[in-house]
């Protein structure tokens, strides 16, 4: 074993011992001073000069990367951009050939409406009262020189026929009013239909002015990513970060459903594959099995809407011809239905094999059976075959938000990445201005501990300097 | 492709293969005697009780055998029941009601005998538990350990418990007991010692069979 106190020169005196250290230390580090400086500053320089290399090969990596994402994002949302623009047209396009088919007939109704009005606008103008024949004949009887009573009877007659006429003119006049009014009256419907055709026609303007709006902002959202805009592609990248926040809440919810899936057909898989079968140490071939059954319908479901191209997570689906992937959707469809099947079965022999095992163990403990009514205890069974029918569909929608987290993963994982690249740059630039000072402190601090050799140092050099000024003012002045 | 056809069956083989080959390794296989020997031939309804609770708690592919510990206890004839149950759920359960059937009958006509060959009854069950293959075995004695062999017969040699777990249950206190714990005590560490010497993994002896029968199986 080794002496505690085998380092002291004197053991008995510990404190001369440590003091006679002390000073061969510091007469050492004096010694040392001007290597020790060097490494000091070679090893700050060295950590300095690879922070800060590592520091820019970061940010210029980052920058790359950045960009690499600025494209994927910017070429991804202009497809979607695109498609987006394409069915707004589609819809416009059905509008407008819906409507144009419509048109003719609709203008042709118009048109008869406005004819109609029209004549009946022309019937009912007012027909001006026939003029006054008599006056003329008045004025002639006016002329006559010779007074007596054949001018008296002439306008007697005159008076007569002229309330005759009177009487028929107002009669006529009031015939032709009572007229004029049914006309009118009879045109109200038209008008009616006038209105309604317009209000019609309007609703259709206001739906196309809507599209045309939608295509307005998209267009406007596209040229943005066209011109690869600071503001569209942080929009996008925002976007992104949602569309995978809501897409795993909807996957988190299937992964739910498939839990509660993987639950009605585990026990019963056993059945068909063993119970005592094990893959791994705490792995049933039976738990697997029911995984691979939901998986596969879990898959049947991603071909069905890739076929029926809501999804368009594989190029080739997407790309087949119209009648091969129509076979693939019949296809896809009739597997679901088959393994929805399965698993209401698989539901349904769970429920007797837990009904079973319950009677098993009734028996076991001598206990009597419940007395239980039988429709009320059809229930749970009919309910786990609905759930074990339903569900595969349920699941098989679990491709649009898979989709979704597929596209808006890759961009928030190259945002993160490029952040943490960024700020790994920053904290390592950060080191290296910190070593490029610590070098200076370190050499004071190795410095005070050799302050007193230092201070001899200076001592003797002042004392030097100050002999040689005496010698050469002596030399001054004997010359 | 040519290539890539052959190794992937070979890996879908060896996988299945693996597959197949563990199932022995994960499943239990419990061989229970039954001291019938004088007084203690009264408590076989107990017994009854732990048998029920290992039918309840025994999986598919897993195995048990119930055996009566008598005079001589080294012949198949002392099993009164045996089982491997089907890897199939509902055929176990089928099983195991008629397994219940045969142990009622047990122990409704259950006699006692005159000697208690507890060794000879190790022996009998370790050979069964063997030739078993399971991942766990374990012997449980429902005896109050008290051996006594008649003249002829052999059992003063070592025997072999390897891999075999031993449960002693209901050992329960003997008239001589009461009055010096001693020799119960020391009983109980012989036969420790000797099953260990054997080569058993455990030793666990379980007297509250209300509350602890959970420690009668091994947790998988």
């Amino acid at each position: 074993m080794i002496d505690r106190h085998s380092w002291l020169f004197w053991p008995d005196n510990a404190a001369l011992s440590v003091l006679a250290l002390a000073i061969l230390v510091m007469l050492f580090l004096y010694a040392a001073r001007k290597p020790m400086h060097g490494v000091i500053h070679s090893v700050c320089n060295l950590v300095t000069q690879s922070t800060r290399f590592i520091s820019k090969w970061l940010f210029l990596s980052a920058e790359n990367l950045r960009l690499r994402n600025q494209a994927v994002l910017l070429a991804h949302s202009q497809e979607s951009a695109a498609a987006m623009i394409d069915r707004e047209f589609e819809r416009v396009g059905n509008i407008i050939r819906k409507d144009m088919q419509e048109f003719p007939a609709l203008q042709r109704k118009l048109m008869e409406e406005v004819t109609r009005i029209e004549e009946d606008y022309r019937r009912c103008g007012e027909v001006p009262p026939p003029p006054p024949e008599w006056v003329g004949a008045l004025e002639s009887v006016s002329q006559l020189k010779s007074g007596g009573d054949i001018p008296r009877k002439l306008l007697e007659d005159i008076n007569k026929s002229i309330q005759k006429i009177h009487d028929k003119t107002v009669a006529e006049y009031r015939r032709s009013y009572e007229e004029r009014h049914k006309i009118l009256k009879s045109m109200q419907p038209v008008w009616r239909s006038v209105d309604k055709l317009m209000v019609e026609m309007d609703k259709k303007m206001l739906t196309l002015h809507s599209n045309a709006k939608q295509i307005d902002d998209d267009m406007t959202k596209f040229a943005g990513m066209r011109a690869k805009d600071i503001k569209t592609e942080h929009a996008l990248t925002v976007s992104a970060f949602v569309q995978l926040a809501i897409s795993s809440l909807v996957m988190v919810i299937a992964m739910g459903g498939a839990f509660i899936n993987y639950k009605l057909i585990a026990l019963p898989m056993s059945e068909m594959v063993g119970a005592s079968d094990y893959i791994t140490n705490s792995l049933r071939t039976s738990d697997v099995a029911a995984l691979v059954i939901i998986l596969m319908e879990a898959s049947m479901g991603l071909f069905l809407l890739e076929s029926l191209r809501i999804t368009q997570l594989f190029p080739k689906i997407a790309s087949m011809d119209d009648r091969m992937r129509r076979r693939l959707m019949l296809a896809s469809l009739i597997f679901l239905v088959i393994l929805a099947g399965i698993e209401s079965s698989l539901a349904l022999m769970r429920d007797m094999l837990v009904a079973d095992k319950s009677s098993l163990m009734r028996d076991l403990a001598s206990t009597a059976p419940p007395v239980t009514d039988n429709w009320m205890s059809n229930i749970p069974m009919a309910g786990q075959m609905i759930m074990g029918f339903v569900l595969p569909f349920a699941l098989a929608f679990v491709a649009i938000p898979l989709e979704s987290v597929v596209h808006s993963l890759r961009t928030v994982i190259g945002v993160v990445l490029v952040q943490t690249m960024r700020g790994t740059g920053f904290v390592l630039r950060f080191t290296g201005v910190v070593f490029r000072r610590f070098a200076r402190v370190l050499e004071s601090a190795y410095d005070i501990l050799i302050v007193i050799p230092l201070m001899v140092e200076r001592w003797v050099l002042a004392l030097r300097d100050s002999s040689t000024a005496k010698g050469q003012s002596k030399l001054g002045s004997a010359s | 492709m040519k290539r890539s056809l052959p190794v992937s069956l070979m890996l879908f083989g060896a996988l299945f293969a693996s597959a197949c080959g563990d199932s022995r390794v994960h499943s239990q296989a419990v061989y229970m005697l039954v001291d019938t020997s004088g007084s203690y031939a009264k408590q076989v309804n107990k017994a009854a009780k732990v048998v029920n609770y290992l039918l309840a708690t025994l999986n598919p592919g897993d195995s048990l055998a119930v055996a009566k510990v008598e005079t001589r206890s080294f012949t198949e004839k002392d099993i009164v029941a045996k089982v491997t149950f089907d890897k199939r759920p509902s055929q176990s359960i089928e099983q195991k009601r008629a397994f219940k059937v045969k142990i009622d009958s047990f122990a409704r006509d259950a006699h006692g005998s005159a000697y208690t060959d507890i060794t000879g009854a190790l022996i009998q069950g370790a050979e069964y538990l063997n030739e078993t293959k399971a991942g766990n075995k374990t012997i449980v004695i429902f005896s109050d350990m008290q051996e006594e062999l008649n003249k002829g017969t052999v059992r003063d040699f070592p025997i072999d418990l390897k891999g075999i777990r031993i449960v002693a249950l209901n050992v329960s206190k003997l008239g001589t007991d009461n009055a010096d714990p001693r020799l119960y005590l020391d009983r109980l560490a012989r036969w420790e010692a000797r099953v260990r010497k054997a080569g058993a993994t455990d030793w666990v002896v379980v007297n509250d069979l209300e509350n602890n029968m959970d420690s009668i199986l091994n947790s998988r």
